[in-house]
């Protein structure tokens, strides 16, 4: 029970009070390239989790069973990033094989994935705490979803301010910040959230 | 080869391709580490170090970079310069380092990085190829500082750490909150410009 609960504040915490984008401002590309329809929006966040998820757990093996022993944890950077890139090619091959369907909806996602900082700082912070196996997984399994969160908040905002009068140099990204700032004021209600922390 | 001269090739990396304010693209140390006005020119430095570094390796490997690998390549050199920086970020200045490491390390997946080493220092002899990576590394370097001069000054009442008003006007600006507000505002006002004297696009179009 211990452990499911603290991997539930894990959780909780990855998703909510340190979410990716608006605290640790990561993945912000992303968050306002890709965030200007609901359909995309959801097909990104579903692919995110995914291989967030995957290439964690890939890269926790790699760094537990092969860099630690060898003393390889300067490389981190170099190791991690071919790790996920490689992770992502074979997803991607595979995907078009096995599910052509599947291929069709999110495999565009993918080969924007490959070298995107929401993805590679999940490994690296993984390292940097020293999370079990499980802790990682569920760490980004939290990311994931607090990133979804957000970019289905973004999506479909976005998608009404379209519609929207604004004055003509806001017009586009900088207005897209200025709704963004408002969501993260929102967000901060949740630093309260776990005290023991 | 790229018909522009030098001068002309710097410029335009601090003002028409402005990562920030103009491309919009790798905004995620733009908001993190801006709360400080160190924090922000340290991590300037940084990016103009590692993009200059990797434009020139690139430049010069061009003719032995087999097409087909070219990504993988790239992101080799890429990671192996931001390791350098990273490595001597953590022995050099360490108050600044333990702020922002996380950050120093993501340089690697910046998309105006492999961007320039893709279209321009793979096409382009080595001198053009260091200027377009320093004109883009000042202009990051002066979007960082723009950003974070803003936030320090409203939200600590400082600059650099020394005291300039006794009260702290606004909080927020050194909240998440106020990092996307300060960069929305100053893209806003960047556009501004370009639109009233120049009669240029909006950002991010």
């Amino acid at each position: 029970m211990e452990t499911f609960n603290h991997l539930f504040q894990l959780f909780i915490s990855a998703s909510l009070i340190n979410n990716f984008v608006f605290t640790m401002f990561l993945g912000l590309c992303i968050f306002f390239g890709v965030s200007k329809k609901m359909e995309t929006a959801v097909g990104m966040s579903i692919t995110f989790t995914a291989v967030m998820v995957i290439s964690a757990a890939i890269s926790w093996v790699v760094w537990t069973y092969v860099m630690v022993p060898l003393s390889l944890t300067f490389l981190k950077i170099i190791v991690f990033i071919g790790v996920v890139a490689a992770f992502v090619q074979a997803a991607d091959t595979i995907m078009r094989k096995t599910s052509p369907d599947l291929y069709y909806k999110l495999g565009v996602y993918l080969a924007l994935i490959a070298t995107n900082c929401i993805i590679l700082a999940v490994p690296i912070i993984n390292a940097g705490e020293g999370y079990t196996f499980t802790e990682s997984v569920v760490f980004a399994l939290g990311s994931g979803m607090g990133f979804g969160l957000a970019m289905i908040i973004m999506a479909s905002i976005r998608e009404k301010l379209e519609l929207a009068r604004v004055p003509g140099p806001f017009k586009g990204m900088p207005m897209a910040f200025v709704t963004a700032s408002l969501i993260a004021l929102a967000f901060t209600g949740f630093s309260g959230l776990i005290s023991a922390h | 080869m790229d018909t522009r001269s030098n001068y002309q090739i710097f410029m335009d990396g601090i003002i028409a391709d402005n990562t920030i304010f103009k491309l919009a693209i790798s905004l995620c140390p733009a908001i993190a580490v801006t709360s400080a006005l160190k924090n922000g020119v340290m991590m300037g430095v940084a990016v103009m170090f590692v993009q200059t570094m990797v434009n020139l390796t690139i430049s010069l490997m061009r003719n032995f970079i087999h097409p087909r690998i070219r990504i993988p390549i790239f992101m080799l050199v890429i990671s192996a310069w931001v390791t350098v920086t990273d490595l001597a970020m953590a022995a050099f200045a360490r108050d600044v380092y333990a702020e922002m490491g996380l950050y120093v390390q993501l340089i690697v997946a910046f998309a105006s990085i492999l961007a320039h080493a893709e279209t321009f220092a793979s096409k382009n002899t080595a001198i053009p190829s260091v200027v377009d990576g320093f004109g883009m590394g000042m202009g990051f370097l002066f979007a960082l500082s723009c950003i974070s001069f803003f936030r320090e000054l409203l939200g600590k009442g400082t600059v650099w750490g020394f005291e300039i008003v006794s009260f702290k006007p606004m909080l927020l600006m050194i909240l998440p909150a106020g990092g996307f507000l300060t960069v929305g505002v100053l893209m806003a006002f960047f556009n501004w410009i370009g639109m009233r004297f120049y009669g240029g696009k909006p950002a991010g179009h």
